[in-house]
């Protein structure tokens, strides 16, 4: 019910809307400051429609949509926040273990075209400083088509293969070459 | 008097980097080294003379594995002149030859005199003179080391070859291209970066190096002259561009440029800068090298699912694949006389440098007593292989003969040294 009315608000609001725009199109000559009145006072009277029905109900309907929006944000800032992703040895797949986290960034850069990626490939130190370039770049490179798939676009992503150059742990064991191959996806 | 000053601040400069980074460590040496003697040189100026020349002889042929030193503190007798030598002492310690000499002063330098005696045959094999400036009495030595090791093994020494090495500090936040003999001594710093520098390389002049810098935020390949440190920006393309390697005739260099994530070999010629792509493979194609006959590459590539090494035709870009023992195979170097291909090769879980005879196939793993060893670099005599290994929580470098026989270390004070190239044999 209380959803029902802010519906029926938002109808109101984009119906009124709607007719300001058709009738500033219509007046071209002598109606724009009119129109804009209009809008307003329509827009006036919306608020005041959704008012009648209940103080109370206006506050909660708001705040529950809110609520509805900043729960997805949570989950999805959750999943933002992991922005390492791991592989394994002289390997350049996705972890099935990545994939939501990586769904997620996706999801965000198609939601925010503005926003922009660049895709840092890392091997550990094992094997040659060159081939581990290449390897970088193609870990960064499976990360790009990941998030192209799913609704990035190209101009958002960048790949740079940093290769055995940048470890994050500098121990000679795999508890710290697990680490440093990865791909750090920063905004 | 301003000259004075000069040479007096150069020989400052001098005993200051005496003290190198690196220093030289003999871990196993040919059974079959060659005994022999080099007596202290007579220095006939006044005061001391600011390097140790014959220390230095001693210490280049002592390196190299294939003679074996005899400690001055052992020599029954120290003579400087043929007729002071008494060849009965030097049989009774059995030495082979014995290396003597002088050192004098005049106005136009230094001038060093020295002989190479035979034991056996009581005979003096070789007579050689040589002069130099104060700032070049290490060049000296490593001249001398260069004649008396050529003339008794018959390979031309490599003592007066230089190498050119990445150190970083641990954070990885300062990045050093260095500049050094090839005993490790006089040190000096060639380029600094905050960003990553990898792949020196030597221009068949040993005139200029190429390297890739990280400095505009990816990789690019980078000329500078040693001489007057001049910089050029060579290659920069879109996605990653690295791996340079002149050819040996110095009209043409090799590079790796990785678009939309799929490294290929490009070869640039440098008198019209127009590219070439060579290989056109979804697989990782990376680390070429060439040949001595200027038409051949060799290079890494993933194409049979991990890294194997590879042999291209540059005219007619067909392509061979060379090695076949072991799952990881890679940055392979060959020796100038075109006879072996020296590689990282994975076995187990440690990488070792291998070498491979072109002809039969067969594979000589070299190194075991290092790990995680990587970089490869051939001596211009092909006799030494230098590296980067992993040593006790740290990278140094380290060297292996291409016979496997002759071992050492050049274990740096500080940080971690990585990528070294052996310089070409300098022609005056």
């Amino acid at each position: 019910m209380q959803i029902n009315a802010l519906y029926k608000a938002l109808g109101l609001t984009l119906g009124a809307l709607l007719v300001a725009a058709c009738s500033s199109t219509g007046e071209i000559n002598e109606g724009e400051s009119e129109t804009v009145t209009e809008v307003e006072e329509v827009v006036t009277e919306v608020e005041e429609t959704v008012e009648d029905a209940s103080t109370t109900a206006v506050d909660t309907s708001a705040v529950s949509g809110e609520t509805l929006e900043s729960r997805m944000t949570e989950a999805e800032a959750a999943l933002l926040e992991q922005t390492v992703f791991y592989f394994d040895f002289d390997q350049s797949s996705i972890k099935s273990s990545s994939l939501a986290a990586l769904k997620a960034h996706a999801a965000y850069l198609a939601a925010n075209s503005s926003a922009s990626v660049v895709l840092e490939g890392h091997a550990d130190e094992r094997g040659t400083v060159e081939y581990n370039l290449a390897l970088g770049e193609r870990r960064g490179m499976a990360v790009r088509r990941f998030l192209l798939a799913n609704g990035a676009s190209a101009s958002q992503l960048e790949v740079v293969s940093f290769g055995e150059e940048r470890p994050v742990a500098m121990g000679h064991s795999e508890s710290s070459w697990s680490k440093n191959r990865r791909v750090e996806v920063k905004y | 008097m301003v000259k004075q000053w000069i040479s007096i601040l150069m020989l400052l400069m001098m005993t200051g980097m005496a003290q190198a980074e690196l220093v030289i460590e003999v871990t196993q040496g040919k059974q079959s080294a060659i005994p022999i003697a080099v007596v202290p040189f007579e220095w006939q100026g006044e005061g001391q003379l600011p390097e140790d020349i014959s220390g230095i002889i001693a210490n280049d042929l002592g390196s190299s594995g294939y003679f074996k030193i005899l400690p001055v503190a052992n020599m029954i007798s120290q003579p400087t002149a043929l007729e002071a030598v008494t060849y009965s002492d030097w049989r009774n310690l059995r030495q082979d030859f014995v290396v003597i000499g002088r050192i004098s002063i005049d106005d136009s330098g230094y001038a060093m005199e020295f002989h190479v005696l035979d034991v056996h045959q009581k005979v003096e094999l070789l007579r050689h003179r040589v002069k130099g400036k104060a700032s070049q009495l290490r060049d000296i030595a490593h001249y001398i080391s260069d004649y008396v090791f050529e003339k008794l093994t018959g390979i031309p020494g490599v003592f007066s070859t230089r190498l050119i090495y990445v150190t970083t500090n641990r954070e990885r936040t300062r990045f050093n291209l260095n500049y050094a003999d090839a005993d490790g001594a006089r040190e000096q710093l060639v380029f600094t970066s905050k960003d990553p520098i990898i792949s020196p390389a030597w221009a068949p002049d040993g005139k200029k190096v190429a390297y890739v810098s990280f400095e505009s935020g990816r990789s690019a390949i980078y000329f500078q002259e040693l001489a007057t440190g001049k910089r050029e920006l060579v290659l920069q393309m879109e996605g990653s561009t690295s791996a340079p390697a002149f050819s040996p005739d110095g009209t043409r260099l090799a590079f790796v440029r990785s678009y939309l994530g799929n490294p290929d070999i490009y070869v640039m010629d440098l008198a019209s800068r127009k590219t070439e792509r060579l290989t056109n493979h979804y697989a990782i194609d990376t680390e070429p090298q060439w040949m001595m006959d200027n038409r051949h590459l060799v290079f890494t590539s993933s194409r049979a699912g991990g890294p194997q090494i590879y042999q291209l035709d540059v005219s007619s870009k067909a392509v061979k694949r060379i090695t076949y023992e072991g799952s990881y195979n890679a940055r392979a170097r060959v020796t100038d006389d075109g006879r072996k291909l020296i590689y990282v090769h994975r076995e187990g879980k440690n990488f070792h440098i291998a070498s491979q005879d072109l002809h039969s196939g067969q594979v000589h793993i070299l190194t075991t007593d290092t790990d995680l060893d990587e970089s490869p670099s051939v001596a211009p005599n092909g006799s030494m292989v230098i590296y980067a290994a992993s040593e006790a929580d740290r990278s140094i470098l380290a060297a292996v003969s291409v016979d496997g026989d002759v071992k050492f270390r050049l274990p740096s004070k500080y940080g971690d040294v990585r990528e070294p190239a052996w310089s070409p044999i300098f022609k005056n």
